[in-house]
C-alpha cells in the first residue's frame, strides 16, 4: 500500500536481550535484507545486511519544547540509506538500553525527509522478566520503553516462577495495556510477530488490535506512568473533539507519551483513527464501520500525571 | 505569479544515463562528472562516457568539485579525489564511519568530517584534525586564508587548521545542517533542521534569521558578484540580497514560482542568471535582471539532486534521484 521503507525500533533496558533478538532476526531464513542501525559494531554477526553505527544524537528544536526532540543521527543515516534504496527491504534501529524512545519515535513524524520516505513499523521493547520490577522502580528509561512499545518481548521467562511472571505481566499491563506481549526465552519469538507489524499504520490498528474497542478491565493507579482510556458508546462531534484533542496534546504533551483513538464521527461512514507521540498527532479516516457493528468512540492515553476524571469529563463532552 | 517560460531550450540538452541516484555533479575541464550512490563516478562529455569505481562496494554520500578534481566521500569511510582521466587518489580514510561532509578550498585543500571528527588536508599534504562539539554536518572553507567553517548542533565553529588558535564559535541554538561563506568572506550562512536559514555578519557577529520556508533548505548558491544568495526549499527560488548591509530587514526575491518545491539552485558563474531545479524534475534558467524564464528541462517526475555549471558558464550538468542525468549547453 505504500512504498515507504518500514522501520522497526528495537529498545529495551541493558541486558534484557535486545542483541539476542537482533541476532535472531538477522540469522533466520526470511529472505529479507535489512539495513541495521546499531550503537556498537561487532555485537551482531551479519553477512548480507548493511550495518551503520549510530551516535544517538538528540536535537531539541529552537523553541525549547521538550516534545519536539528528534534524533539527528537517524535523520542523517536514513537520508544516506535512502540514496541506496532497493538494496534492502527494511530498517532496524537498535537503541542503547538507556535511550529515551520518544525522540526516536518523533523523528519519524517530525522530520519531513524521514517521514516522506520511511514509516515507523513498530516500537519493539525487550524486557527482562526477572529484573523488570526492579528497573521500573529505579530506571525511568525502562518505564518509558514499556510505555512506548507496540510489541513487548517479555524475555527470560525461564528465570522466574509462574507467579512472578504473572506479576510482571500485570505491571506491564498497568503501564501499557495495548502492546502485544510475547513471553520468550532467549528472545525466541516468531520473527513475523516482531517485523511487519504495521503497528503505526492507521489502517491496520484494528486488524492488529481487535480488542481496542473493548472495555479494559484492569485499572491500576499505583504507577506514575499509567494508561487511561475512555469510551463514548456512540458518535462524537468532530467540531468538538478535534479542537479539544489538539489543545490537550499541546498543553499536556510532555506528560502524554503515547495516544491512540478510534472514533465514530457523526455522519461519517468511515472510522477516524489517530495516534500520537507527545504533542504530535497523526490521524485519518480509514475503513468503514461494518454493517451491524456498534459505532462507538474510544481514546487511550499513556502518560504521567494524567487526570482521569478531568479527561473523561472533557471527552464525554465531545459526544455528538 | 510567474508566466510560463517564453522560450524552451530543451533541444539543447543531451541526456545522460547515470544509472543510480545522482549525489552530486561537477566539471573536470570539458568533462562532466556525476557522483553516484552506487559508489561510481560517471565522466562524460556528452558522447563518450567512462565509469570510475571511486568507492568500490560502497556508496557516495557527498561530492565537491573545483578546478580539475572531484572529491567524493562515501559510506565506506573513504575520501577520494578523481581527475579527468579517471585516476583516483585516496585522500583520507575513517574506518567504519560514513563521511558526512566535505569541502574543497583553494590550492587543493580538502576537508571532511565523520561524526564529530573534522580533518583538513592542505595542498602540501599537511593533515590537521579537530573535534567538533557535536556531529559536524556542514563544512566550508573561508575564501581568504586557510580557515574552515564547521556547522554543528547549536552553531558554527571557525577553525584555523594551521594554527593553535582557539576555534571561534558562532552560537545559535538548533541544528545547523550545512554552511556556506559569502565570496567576500563577510557572511556565514547555515541551513537548519528547522525550516530556516541562520546567518552571521562576521564583522560584527550580528545574527540574521531567514525563515518562512515550507521545508528544509538543502541547496545554497552565491551569485558571481556575491550580491545574492539563492536557496532551495520553497515553491520558488528564494534569493536573498547580500549587497550593502546584507539581508537584514529586506525581503528576498522569489524567482521561478511554481506549484512544486525547488530542490537545487546554481548561479551562473559569470552572469546574474540562476538555474533553478524542482522536485518534479523541471529545470529553469531565470535572469535576475528582468525575471525572464527559459525552460531547460520539462517535468520528469524525479527530483533534481545535482546541478553544476562549468567554469565558463556555457554548460550545465544535472542529475536526479532516479538516475537520469543531462548536459545542457547554451546555444551560441
Amino acid at each position: 500500500m505504500s512504498d515507504k521503507i518500514p522501520v522497526t525500533v528495537l529498545t529495551g533496558y541493558l541486558g534484557a536481550g535486545k542483541t539476542t533478538l537482533l541476532n535472531r532476526i538477522l540469522s533466520e531464513p526470511h529472505g529479507k535484507k535489512f539495513a541495521v542501525v546499531v550503537n556498537e559494531f561487532g555485537e551482531v554477526g551479519i553477512d548480507n545486511d548493511l550495518v551503520v553505527g549510530a551516535d544517538e544524537e538528540v536535537f531539541e528544536m529552537n523553541n525549547g519544547c521538550i516534545c519536539c526532540t528528534v534524533r539527528g543521527d537517524l535523520i542523517r543515516i536514513i537520508d544516506g540509506l535512502m540514496k541506496r534504496k532497493g538494496q534492502f527491504d527494511a530498517i532496524i534501529v537498535e537503541t542503547t538500553g538507556l535511550a529515551d524512545p520518544a525522540p526516536v519515535a518523533q523523528t519519524f513524524f517530525m522530520d519531513e525527509d524521514v517521514s516522506s520516505k520511511t514509516r515507523l513499523d513498530a516500537v519493539v521493547t525487550v524486557v527482562d522478566a526477572k529484573w523488570l520490577t526492579e528497573r521500573l522502580k529505579d530506571a525511568p528509561e525502562a518505564k518509558n520503553q514499556v510505555a512506548f512499545a507496540d510489541v513487548i518481548i517479555l524475555n527470560k521467562t525461564d528465570l522466574v516462577t509462574a507467579e512472578e511472571l504473572s506479576a510482571v505481566e500485570a505491571q506491564i499491563r498497568a503501564i501499557n495495556p495495548y502492546a502485544k506481549i510475547h513471553r520468550t526465552q532467549r528472545a525466541g519469538v516468531d520473527i513475523a510477530e516482531v517485523l511487519g507489524r504495521n503497528a503505526f499504520d492507521l489502517d491496520r490498528v484494528l486488524e492488529l488490535e481487535p480488542a481496542f474497542l473493548e472495555e479494559s478491565h484492569h485499572h491500576h493507579h499505583d504507577e506514575d506512568v499509567q494508561s487511561v482510556s475512555f469510551t463514548i458508546p456512540g458518535d462524537v462531534d468532530p467540531a468538538k473533539f478535534m479542537p479539544w484533542v489538539n489543545e490537550l496534546v499541546q498543553q499536556e504533551g510532555p506528560n502524554i507519551l503515547r495516544s491512540k483513538g478510534i472514533l465514530a464521527f457523526k455522519g461519517e461512514p468511515k472510522r477516524f483513527v489517530f495516534q500520537g507521540v507527545h504533542m504530535i498527532l497523526d490521524g485519518d479516516l480509514t475503513q468503514d464501520w461494518k454493517p451491524g457493528e456498534k459505532r462507538q468512540s474510544k481514546i487511550v492515553f499513556i502518560g504521567r500525571n494524567l487526570n482521569r476524571e478531568a479527561l473523561n469529563k472533557a471527552f464525554l463532552a465531545c459526544a455528538a | 505569479m510567474s508566466v510560463a517560460p517564453s522560450q524552451s531550450l530543451t533541444e539543447h540538452v543531451v541526456a545522460v544515463e547515470a544509472g543510480a541516484h545522482v549525489i552530486g555533479a561537477g566539471w573536470l575541464g570539458s568533462k562532466a562528472a556525476f557522483a553516484l550512490a552506487d559508489g561510481q563516478l560517471l565522466l562524460t562529455n556528452g558522447s563518450e562516457h567512462a565509469r570510475v569505481a571511486a568507492h568500490p562496494g560502497g556508496g557516495i554520500l557527498v561530492a565537491v568539485n573545483a578546478d580539475k578534481t572531484i572529491v567524493t566521500g562515501g559510506d565506506d569511510g573513504r575520501v577520494v579525489a578523481t581527475a579527468a582521466d579517471g585516476t583516483t587518489r585516496e585522500c583520507g580514510k575513517e574506518p567504519g564511519r560514513w563521511i558526512d561532509a566535505l569541502a574543497i578550498g583553494r590550492d587543493g585543500a580538502i576537508a571532511w568530517s565523520a561524526g564529530k571528527v573534522v580533518r583538513a588536508l592542505d595542498g602540501k599534504g599537511q593533515l590537521r584534525s579537530f573535534t567538533a562539539p557535536t556531529t559536524a554536518q556542514g563544512l566550508a572553507f573561508m575564501p581568504k586564508g586557510y580557515r574552515l567553517a564547521v556547522a554543528h548542533y547549536n552553531g558554527v565553529t571557525l577553525w584555523f587548521p594551521n594554527t593553535d588558535a582557539k576555534p571561534d564559535v558562532l552560537a545559535w541554538k538548533g541544528s545547523h545542517l550545512s554552511v556556506t561563506v559569502s565570496p567576500d568572506g563577510q557572511y556565514a550562512v547555515t541551513a537548519m533542521q528547522e525550516n530556516a536559514l541562520h546567518g552571521w555578519r562576521l564583522s560584527d557577529r550580528k545574527d540574521m534569521r531567514m525563515s518562512g520556508y515550507p521545508s528544509k533548505t538543502r541547496s545554497l548558491s552565491w551569485s558571481h558578484d556575491g550580491n545574492w544568495l539563492a536557496t532551495s526549499g520553497a515553491e520558488a527560488a528564494i534569493v536573498w540580497p547580500f549587497d550593502k548591509q546584507g539581508p537584514m530587514g529586506r525581503a528576498p526575491r522569489e524567482c521561478g514560482v511554481r506549484p512544486v518545491r525547488v530542490a537545487r539552485v546554481a548561479f551562473h558563474p559569470r552572469a546574474l542568471v540562476l538555474a533553478s531545479a524542482y522536485e518534479d524534475g523541471t529545470i529553469l534558467l531565470i535572469r535576475l535582471t528582468d525575471a525572464s524564464e527559459l525552460l531547460v528541462q520539462d517535468a520528469t517526475g524525479s527530483p533534481i539532486t545535482a546541478l553544476a555549471w562549468n567554469d565558463t558558464g556555457r554548460s550545465l550538468a544535472f542529475g536526479d534521484e532516479a538516475g537520469n542525468g543531462g548536459l545542457f549547453t547554451l546555444p551560441s
